[in-house]
């Protein structure tokens, strides 16, 4: 790699030749405003916002134009002041900016952009989008009022998820995000994933906020409502609060949940435990029969919707466990509430979940058991969050507090199905022991750890059997192995974990928001996943799903054992072609 | 004056013997005796630069071209006229096909390119099957295919049509288009020399230029450069249009007055005066009608703020006000804003409701203020060469008719 000596604002740096104006401004410790931009996935120098002066009185945008040799870069002149001034107020007359009421005041990037530069007021006359709200989805919320054409969703939706169900439509003043022949969301290929809202820049996409339902039925004396957590929540609710990433924050949110008035308190990771239990259990059962494999996770409803609509000649692929959302709802329905005495019909069951797709999850009807939901809401760690706010808990300061112990400990197999690689972790830990009928020692995978995008491995479980796995996240990944699959290049895999968002759920379409300048410098990924490992293997006392006692004195007394017919009718599920 | 334009009405323009008869594909020859280099070095003491506005040295283009190394390199030929007020490259494709094939070709032997398009406008779809025609024809007398005229050099050309959208002119959104995406340019580096077409290096070079370089491998670069000016070398083919009695395609030597070019179109209609007249196009620069004895050079016409452009003239009569041209090329330009960086498009939009408040003398000290800000900012911080140039009319005009931008209440001028 060749580097070259750039001044930038007067600072000499020495960088590689290929970097762009605004990671080597960065270096010179000078922060470049940006809207468009998205670290490595977009950089269409649309907005306009980092133009920076070149030499020569030359303006080029420092997202998309590189250093070059005894290049002189002026970031901050009168000129470049006043047009980026300009620009952000022509944005600002585009944007329907209800700054009071809009879900993303306060993480908004182009609010934080117009205080920075000190807009009180666009010049401009108010000219922006009229179209009305789509709320065809269960789970996404386009407001095209607010959209500044930036493209960061248009990017993420083809570039990462390879979806493409999101699309630029007309041009000029009539360009617009929209979906394939104008159809409203809910008629699109669109899988719910959600990154589009973690990677929009203002409030023009958000979540389907399910808050005053779950209000109304808390306020309810005559319902029992039980909510259960994911493990990715707890590894990013902090940031809500202002605590750093990767700050693991469990009790704090069991205690936040107990004093907003829930019933019950669980954690999704003992259904997770109890998924690993069914699965392990379908995927042996597969293997000895030689049937449908390699046999693919079932617990990213992303995934899940994207097989139905893009690969449903593959779908005997699928596990039919459910995810562990829904199979820890058909259980507070059914055992739970068998044992407590509570009628199913008045139990509430709210999820908090990482993911945006859960909602449309819930609401699927072949998931029903006997004609009742599992699950009645799934809000995302975002609304959890605003819940908390509203109720005035300051949670920054609670006292850690436990999950109910009606389902007792869980697992570090079941924490960690919050990272990519995670339930294929679990599984292996438990599926080893099965076929060998001892207790292994080393239970840490590594191989299926980290964010690499697609992971292949062969694993030794016993000295006659070598597993072959995949595990990919985000839709990319997704396609390319699918892709593998379908051309029958995979035939001699057992098993493959998909998850539909990048790095998996800590990175779900449901988490906090962070702004594109700080996911420059760190990898959220990364830094959130650390919180689940740690729970994995410095706090949980078991690690591994089928010595959860919990879980096997389920299976004593209620379910029989793992697929058996009664788990096969709470726990398993169908599904259907959407091509 | 004929020089690119010699063979108009010599032949049918399609006729392939006919054009043969004409000493076609004498250029082609011409440069396969020199091999490319030399033939680089021809175009470059032309002095000949890009006809379709940008105006780019050519020769240097097609070196550049040249050193490029890829599986699959590309010429494109820029038929996609969609500059209001120019038709010259439609006469060109018209009237002498085989001159632009041929120049295609001779680029294309120089660069050392294999595939070339004709991307032409989606408004000549009835030229589109002269042009395939035309091309089979090259094809068939072994002038287009595998091994033209026993170089080992083998080249094929192929037509694709626009669907109508301007911003399609520029280089990367026609890349785009030719893709199958919807035409809006890409941010550059990389340029489109380097990763152009299906992301490999592509040459896109306009009609005129393409059949300028035949004329001049045909006739000799000397009888070029003795046209026009020392410093202005050549013909260029103009398009005059609007209030004149003769509107039409015209080729003149550069260093004419834009008086004596308008002259060629016999007048003003109904004997009024100029009021005044645009060049280049609907980005080009609008002069008063004292203007009017500025030399038609690239050097003369950039000190007063203007270029060649594609060569358009658009006049208007005195009774033309300046403020109801600007509302229609502004709204020109918000219909063909492809709407991708925020310049042009919200530029644009709001450019719109200020020369409104200018017609209606409700301007404010606030609004002129903002009317230059926006063309200030359009021209330096848009994404393509269209959102950079869509300014100039705005800013000349400004310049020279500054009595149209009076503001509101008093008749106060600034």
């Amino acid at each position: 790699m060749k580097y070259c000596n750039v001044t930038i604002d007067g600072v000499k740096i020495n960088v590689p030749d290929d970097m762009m104006i605004l990671d080597a401004a960065k270096q010179a410790g000078i922060i470049v405003p940006t809207l468009c931009h998205l670290k490595g996935i977009s950089a269409t120098g649309a907005c306009r916002v980092c133009i920076v002066e070149t030499g020569g009185g030359k303006v080029q945008t420092a997202c998309s134009f590189p250093v070059a040799e005894g290049m002189m870069v002026k970031t901050n002149t009168p000129k470049i002041r006043e047009m980026r001034k300009t620009i952000l107020e022509m944005i600002i007359a585009n944007h329907n900016a209800e700054c009071t009421t809009c879900v993303r005041s306060q993480s908004c990037e182009l609010q934080s952009l117009a205080m920075i530069y000190g807009i009180e007021d666009s010049h401009f006359k108010k000219k922006f989008n009229q179209e009305p709200v789509d709320m065809s989805s269960a789970t996404i919320v386009r407001d095209q009022s607010k959209c500044i054409l930036c493209g960061r969703c248009v990017s993420v939706c083809n570039g990462v998820q390879n979806i493409g169900a999101l699309g630029f439509i007309g041009r000029s003043i009539d360009m617009h995000v929209g979906l394939a022949y104008e159809h409203q969301l809910s008629e699109s290929t669109c899988i719910n994933c959600g990154q589009c809202i973690v990677n929009c820049p203002v409030g023009a996409l958000k979540e389907r906020d399910y808050l005053s339902e779950v209000q109304l039925a808390l306020d309810d004396p005559t319902f029992t409502v039980v909510v259960q957590t994911a493990p990715a929540v707890r590894a990013a609710l902090g940031e809500v609060f202002g605590l750093p990433m990767g700050t693991p924050v469990t009790g704090k949110m069991v205690a936040s949940l107990k004093r907003l008035g829930f019933d019950y308190v669980f954690d999704t990771d003992f259904a997770a435990d109890v998924c690993i239990m069914e699965e392990g259990t379908e995927l042996l059962n597969r293997i000895r029969a030689g049937a449908h494999l390699p046999m693919i996770t079932s617990c990213s409803p992303g995934w899940v919707k994207y097989a139905e609509t893009f690969y449903p000649e593959l779908l005997p692929h699928m596990s039919s466990c459910k995810s562990p959302q829904n199979m820890m709802g058909a259980l507070l329905k059914s055992h739970f509430a068998e044992i407590k005495g509570i009628d199913p019909a008045k139990m509430i069951v709210v999820s908090v979940m990482p993911c945006t797709a859960k909602k449309f999850e819930v609401e699927r009807q072949e998931l029903e058991v006997d004609g009742i939901r599992d699950v009645d809401f799934s809000i995302t760690t975002r609304e959890l969050g605003r819940l908390i706010k509203k109720a005035g808990i300051d949670f920054k300061y609670l006292n850690d507090e436990k999950f109910d112990d009606f389902y007792g400990d869980s697992t570090g197999s079941a924490v960690i199905f919050g990272a990519t690689g995670g339930v294929m972790e679990a599984a292996l830990r438990t599926v080893a022991d099965i076929i060998n009928g001892n207790d292994l020692k080393e239970i840490e995978y590594t191989v299926v750890r980290g964010i690499q995008g697609v992971k292949e491995a062969k694993v030794q479980v016993t000295p006659d059997f070598t597993a072959k796995i995949a595990v990919a996240h985000g839709g990319k990944n997704m396609h390319y192995v699918m892709d593998k699959l379908a051309k029958g290049e995979l035939s001699d895999y057992h098993f493959i974990e998909l998850m539909a968002c990048p790095g998996g759920c800590v990175n779900g379409g449901g988490q906090p928001i962070v702004d594109a300048k700080a996911k420059m410098h760190i990898d959220l990924r990364v830094e959130r996943a650390k919180a689940l490992y740690h729970e994995d293997s410095n706090i949980l006392h078991y690690r591994k799903s089928h010595h959860n006692p919990s879980v096997m004195k389920l299976y004593e007394t209620y379910l029989d054992a793992p697929n058996s017919h009664k788990a096969h009718h709470l726990l398993h599920t169908s599904y259907q072609r959407r091509d | 004056m004929k020089f690119i334009t010699a063979n108009f009405d010599q032949y049918d323009g399609k006729d392939i013997q006919a054009y043969i008869g004409l000493d076609g594909f004498s250029g082609l020859k011409k440069a396969i005796e020199m091999g490319p280099l030399a033939t680089i070095e021809e175009v470059k003491e032309s002095g000949l630069q890009g006809r379709g506005g940008a105006e780019y040295p050519t020769g240097r283009k097609i070196e550049q071209a040249r050193i490029e190394k890829a599986e699959r390199k590309f010429v494109i030929c820029n038929a996609d006229e969609g500059e209001p007020g120019t038709f010259k490259d439609r006469e060109l494709i018209k009237k002498d096909i085989y001159q632009l094939i041929e120049g295609m070709i001779i680029v294309a032997y120089c660069a050392n390119a294999n595939e070339g398009v004709i991307y032409c406008r989606e408004e000549y779809d009835w030229m589109h099957e002269h042009i395939c025609t035309s091309i089979l024809k090259c094809k068939e007398m072994g002038y287009l295919g595998i091994n033209i005229l026993d170089t080992g050099f083998s080249f094929e050309i192929s037509l694709f049509s626009g669907a109508g959208s301007y911003v399609c002119g520029e280089g990367f959104a026609m890349c785009e288009s030719m893709e199958g995406k919807s035409g809006r340019p890409r941010s550059k580096p990389p340029y489109v020399k380097q990763e152009g077409y299906l992301n490999y290096p592509t040459l896109v070079i306009n009609v005129e230029t393409l059949s300028a370089i035949t004329a001049i491998m045909k006739f000799g670069t000397s009888n070029f450069t003795d046209l026009g000016t020392p410093d202005c070398p050549g013909t260029k083919v103009i398009s005059i249009s609007g209030k004149v009695n003769k509107p039409g395609v015209y080729e003149v030597p550069f260093g004419k007055t834009l008086e004596e070019i308008i002259a060629l179109a016999e007048g003003v209609k109904g004997d009024k005066r100029i009021g005044f007249v645009q060049i280049g196009g609907a980005s080009g620069g609008i002069l008063p009608e004292s203007a009017l004895k500025t030399q038609f050079t690239y050097r003369e016409l950039k000190s007063k703020q203007v270029s060649v452009g594609s060569g358009a003239i658009v006049v208007a009569d005195e009774d033309d006000n300046i403020l109801d041209y600007l509302e229609n090329v502004g709204q020109f330009f918000i219909h063909e804003s492809c709407g991708k960086c925020v310049p042009c498009r919200e530029g644009n939009r709001q450019l719109e409701i200020l020369l409104g408040k200018f017609k209606h003398k409700t301007a404010t000290i606030d609004d002129v203020k903002m009317y230059k800000d926006i063309l200030d900012m359009m021209s330096e911080a848009s994404l393509c060469g269209s959102g950079r140039t869509e300014p100039v009319p705005f800013k000349t005009a400004f310049t020279y008719f500054e009595d149209a931008f009076a503001l509101g209440g008093s008749h106060e001028i600034l």
